[in-house]
């Protein structure tokens, strides 16, 4: 041994793992109030809970290990093998900072799973105390806080929950590559979210934030503590959609396989491309947005009011520019999994692909240029309220091309009807009552009317749980044997479907009327008259959450006690991550696959199988 | 490979759908049309907005019906037969349709942003000849109200606060009141503004919703042109007490009865009048400092 080994043995001697990160995340969060009351402002301690939340977020990160590789390389000390997958294959590996991509993609399933399951009783909530029309079952205080929390832990979720776990999982695998370009950055993509949920959370000790998730000033800047959690949770899943979007797009652009062009690429992965754009894009802006507030009721600036000569109108403007391409966020890689997942069971090649494409980069760049139809009655700029109406009533164009390939892909074909497949039409048909209802509210005259009340409510339900969430089940039920091995019963996910569909539009289409009936979002008491509407409507509620309880219990059921392993290729589908072994090798691709074909070159005369894997074994059939 | 073209079994499907499409859209659009679409008639503006949600939902319920007769169809002739896997012909895309498919979305969708163009500008402009050569706030003779039901545009400014809408009539010396009296017939100018946090002014019955800010003066136009009540409500969270927001005494009442009423206000509210800052097209608070 000598001295200059001995020297590069030396490494940070904590343990590196979530309760590592707990433990300093507290202290830190204390330090951080006592350096925020230091200053001495007049913020009722805002500057110290900003502060002290961020201060635990880094904490947590050092502790989860995010410091160790830029120390070791400072340093000059032994690089950790937390890199290598194949010193990590136990269960531990899931609890821990991990660089690979699957176990990524599952730590994303599982911590977003939890989160909906929170954000849906949430919803559970607010629809009990809506059973009756005045405030007599909740309070309009606590109200107001479940409105707050629900809204906001869903915008995480969506925000993550397609990109998050199967973007992480799938990219990598259906480009033929044998990780993320940027592994370090999608493991943080990834930690981000946990401390957002918590401090998000945390909002209800300080009784919650009263803005919904739009965060209006001057209201929040009037409201409670409450408030900085929303600041400091939505700051932090900005970070995540831009250090994952960089991510995505650098690794669809440099690292797919050779012969894996452009017209190639899983429309899946066209999705992935498009909303990592977008997020990279549009996040900044909310992050700006986000600190103005954060000056706003700490150090006493007046960005947002207008008394001072501020405006809450660059609130407004600045939280739409992001929030309309953010909706996108949620619905694009939703787009590409029905696309993705219709061929391979209707045993037709995708039916107008590159259109397809095209339909997924018309609605991309078409986000940007509608954000004002969510101001068409603030009173700002009444001029432009033409351009608005025609630029958002534009997207149904890139919007019914999705329609048009799926429809055109089902023509005459063999359709399986598979669990997978139950979800994609059950979207289909969600989201077309979506896109519809949102023509109502891209018309100044109807919007007059529609704006701001159950209708807009019902019109993002049917978009987000109708759409994404449907996409999210497809999924699910279509990639989770490739993921965990194990096959989700598809007898108890045709009763799911069923049960999920007609609840959920047992629950939101009567939303709908109460919109037109004069029933305005995010109130705790309302026409008496609409009594009757409201209770349908909860029981709905509750039938629905039954159904995703359902869901859970399939999963919990066939992962762990019906424990019926999945083939390699259960769908006998065409696309490259199929033709991997399960589970997937730690490196996926034992070396670097040469892709000779199409995904979904189904019934094509002399069609070549997708890839040229080497010395792997698979189904490479096309028929 | 080779281009898709429309051989005999596309041409039954094609034939078979069109027919019940027809059908279906037929029955759609005549049921779509027995509905009274809300804000119903009780203004000009009201008016415009129910006619355009007929059109709409004219418009849409032969998408609706297509999109889902293709999936209801799809469903039904073009699953899987047996146990066997089988592949489908390989259909790659076909040009024309593809073309005709957003050709025709692109003209649904130019003719319905040109009718809501339309419709919003033949409201706005309508109005706009009334409030011609009045500045804001300027509350023109006090009192007087003898110009009958077709006189110029009645300046109601409605102020927003956590958590009670107030009026004020700028032609009446701005007299404050609790609840809202619009003379039939008369087109309105609607000034409304905040003395707090975003409200929006929305009175369900008469087509109208304005959001209501800060230190903005945000004009919004009605003509009520039906004798009743309305209800108002507030259609921007607000805070705790959003939902109790909300007032159903609004009222739209025949020229005389309006004159009766505001006489009457100003009499009862004289003694307030004198502390309230005088009218204004927005209001700040003092101080004009935040935390201080």
């Amino acid at each position: 041994m000598v001295t200059a080994e001995h020297v590069s043995e030396r490494r940070l001697s904590i343990p590196n793992n979530p309760i590592t990160g707990v433990l300093l995340a507290i202290p830190a969060y204390f330090a951080g109030l006592w350096l925020g009351t230091l200053f001495g402002l007049n913020d009722d301690a805002n500057t110290g809970i900003i502060l002290g939340y961020t201060f635990a977020t880094v904490a947590f990160l050092i502790g989860v290990g995010f410091l160790n590789y830029p120390l070791e390389r400072l340093f000059g000390w032994r690089v950790s093998p937390i890199s290598d997958p194949e010193e990590n294959r136990g269960i531990g590996r899931f609890f821990r900072l991990s660089l690979d991509h699957k176990v990524i993609g599952m730590q994303y399933l599982v911590t977003i799973l939890i989160m909906l399951l929170f954000g849906g009783i949430g919803a559970m909530l607010i629809r009990s105390s809506l059973l009756s029309p005045d405030s007599s079952i909740t309070p309009p205080g606590q109200y107001i806080m479940l409105i707050g929390l629900h809204s906001v832990m869903m915008i995480f979720i969506t925000s993550a929950v397609i990109v998050g776990p199967f973007g992480n999982y799938l990219v990598p695998l259906m480009i033929g590559a044998r990780r993320m370009a940027f592994p370090r950055l999608e493991a943080l993509s990834f930690w981000l979210v946990p401390p957002a949920a918590v401090i998000l959370a945390a909002a209800a000790f300080w009784g919650g934030f009263p803005t919904g998730w739009t965060g209006y000033p001057p209201l929040s800047e009037q409201a409670g503590q409450g408030m900085d959690s929303y600041i400091v949770g939505f700051a932090l899943i900005g970070l995540a959609l831009i250090v994952s979007g960089i991510n995505m797009l650098a690794t669809i652009i440099t690292l797919r396989a050779p012969g894996m062009t452009w017209t190639r690429l899983p429309i899946f992965v066209w999705g992935i491309f498009t909303t990592s754009i977008l997020g990279m894009l549009a996040a900044p802006v909310l992050a700006v947005a986000l600190v103005q507030l954060a000056m706003d009721r700490t150090v006493q600036t007046s960005f947002f009011l207008s008394a001072n000569g501020g405006s809450n109108y660059l609130w407004q403007n600045l939280f739409w520019f992001f929030g309309h391409p953010e909706v996108y966020i949620f619905i694009l890689p939703a787009f590409g999994i029905i696309m993705e997942i219709v061929p391979h069971f209707a045993r037709k090649p995708l039916w107008g692909y590159r259109t397809g494409v095209v339909g997924l980069f018309g609605v991309a760049l078409l986000s940007w240029f509608v954000w004002q139809h969510h101001l068409f009655v603030s009173g700002i700029a009444p001029v432009l309220r033409p351009f608005y109406m025609l630029s958002t009533e534009l997207i149904s164009i890139p919007t019914g091309i999705i329609f048009l390939v799926t429809l055109g892909t089902l023509w005459r074909a063999r359709v399986w009807f598979t669990v997978p497949m139950l979800f994609c039409m059950g979207f289909l048909f969600n989201f077309l009552i979506g896109g519809i209802s949102g023509v109502y509210l891209s018309d100044v005259p109807t919007d007059v009317t529609l704006h701001g009340s159950y209708f807009s409510m019902a019109h993002f339900h049917y978009t987000i749980m109708g759409g994404e969430i449907f996409a999210l089940m497809a999924a699910c039920y279509y990639w989770l044997p490739k993921m965990t091995g194990k096959m989700l019963s598809a007898t108890i996910g045709r009763v799911h479907f069923w049960w999920m569909f007609i609840a959920f539009n047992s629950t939101f289409f009567p939303l709908f009327i109460a919109g037109i009936l004069n029933m305005p979002r995010r109130v705790s008491s309302y026409d008496p008259a609409l009594q009757g509407l409201n209770t349908w409507v909860t029981i709905s509620a509750y039938f629905l959450f039954g159904s995703m309880i359902l869901f859970a219990g399939n999963v919990i059921y066939s992962l762990f006690f019906s424990a019926r392993p999945a083939l390699a290729n259960p769908w006998h589908a065409r696309s490259l991550e199929w033709q991997l072994p399960t589970p997937v090798p730690a490196y996926n691709f034992e070396r670097v696959p040469m892709i000779v074909g199409g995904p979904y070159d189904y019934g094509v005369p002399n069609a070549r199988p997708v890839a040229d894997l080497g010395g792997l074994v698979g189904v490479t059939g096309g028929g | 490979m080779g281009m898709f073209r429309l051989e005999g079994q596309d041409r039954v499907h094609a034939g078979r759908l069109a027919v019940i499409w027809v059908i279906l859209s037929v029955i759609g659009i005549v049921a779509a049309l027995q509905i009274h679409y809300p804000p119903y008639d009780n203004s000009v503006q009201g008016a415009d907005q129910s006619k355009t949600m007929a059109l709409m939902t004219v418009l849409a319920v032969p998408i609706f019906i297509g999109v889902v007769l293709m999936l209801v169809y799809s469903a039904i002739f073009f699953r899987r037969r047996g146990l066997e896997l089988v592949d489908g012909p390989p259909m790659l895309g076909n040009t024309p349709v593809q073309v005709a498919w957003i050709g025709i979305s692109a003209v649904v969708v130019l003719f319905l942003a040109v009718v809501g163009i339309t419709t919003l500008a033949s409201s706005s402009a309508a109005q706009a000849v009334g409030a011609a050569g009045r500045a804001i706030g300027q509350s023109g003779e006090t009192g007087s109200s003898t110009a009958g039901g077709q006189g110029p545009e009645l300046q109601v400014q409605v102020v927003a606060q956590q958590w009670y809408f107030t009026y004020r009539y700028a032609d009446y010396g701005g007299v404050e009141t609790t609840h809202l009296y619009l003379p039939l017939n008369r087109p309105v100018e609607l000034h409304v503004t905040s003395l707090d946090i975003i409200h929006s002014f929305w009175a369900y019955q008469l087509g109208v919703k304005a959001d209501a800010n800060p230190g903005v003066d945000n004009v919004f136009h009605v003509t009520p042109d039906k004798l009743g009540g309305f209800q108002v409500r507030c259609a921007e969270l607000c805070g705790i007490w959003h939902g109790h927001m909300a007032d159903s005494d609004g009222r739209v009442v025949s020229q005389s009865d309006f004159d009766a009423w505001i006489a009457q206000q100003q009499k009862d509210e004289a003694d307030i009048q004198k502390a309230l800052p005088s009218y204004a097209p927005y209001y700040f608070p003092e101080p004009l400092t935040k935390g201080s």
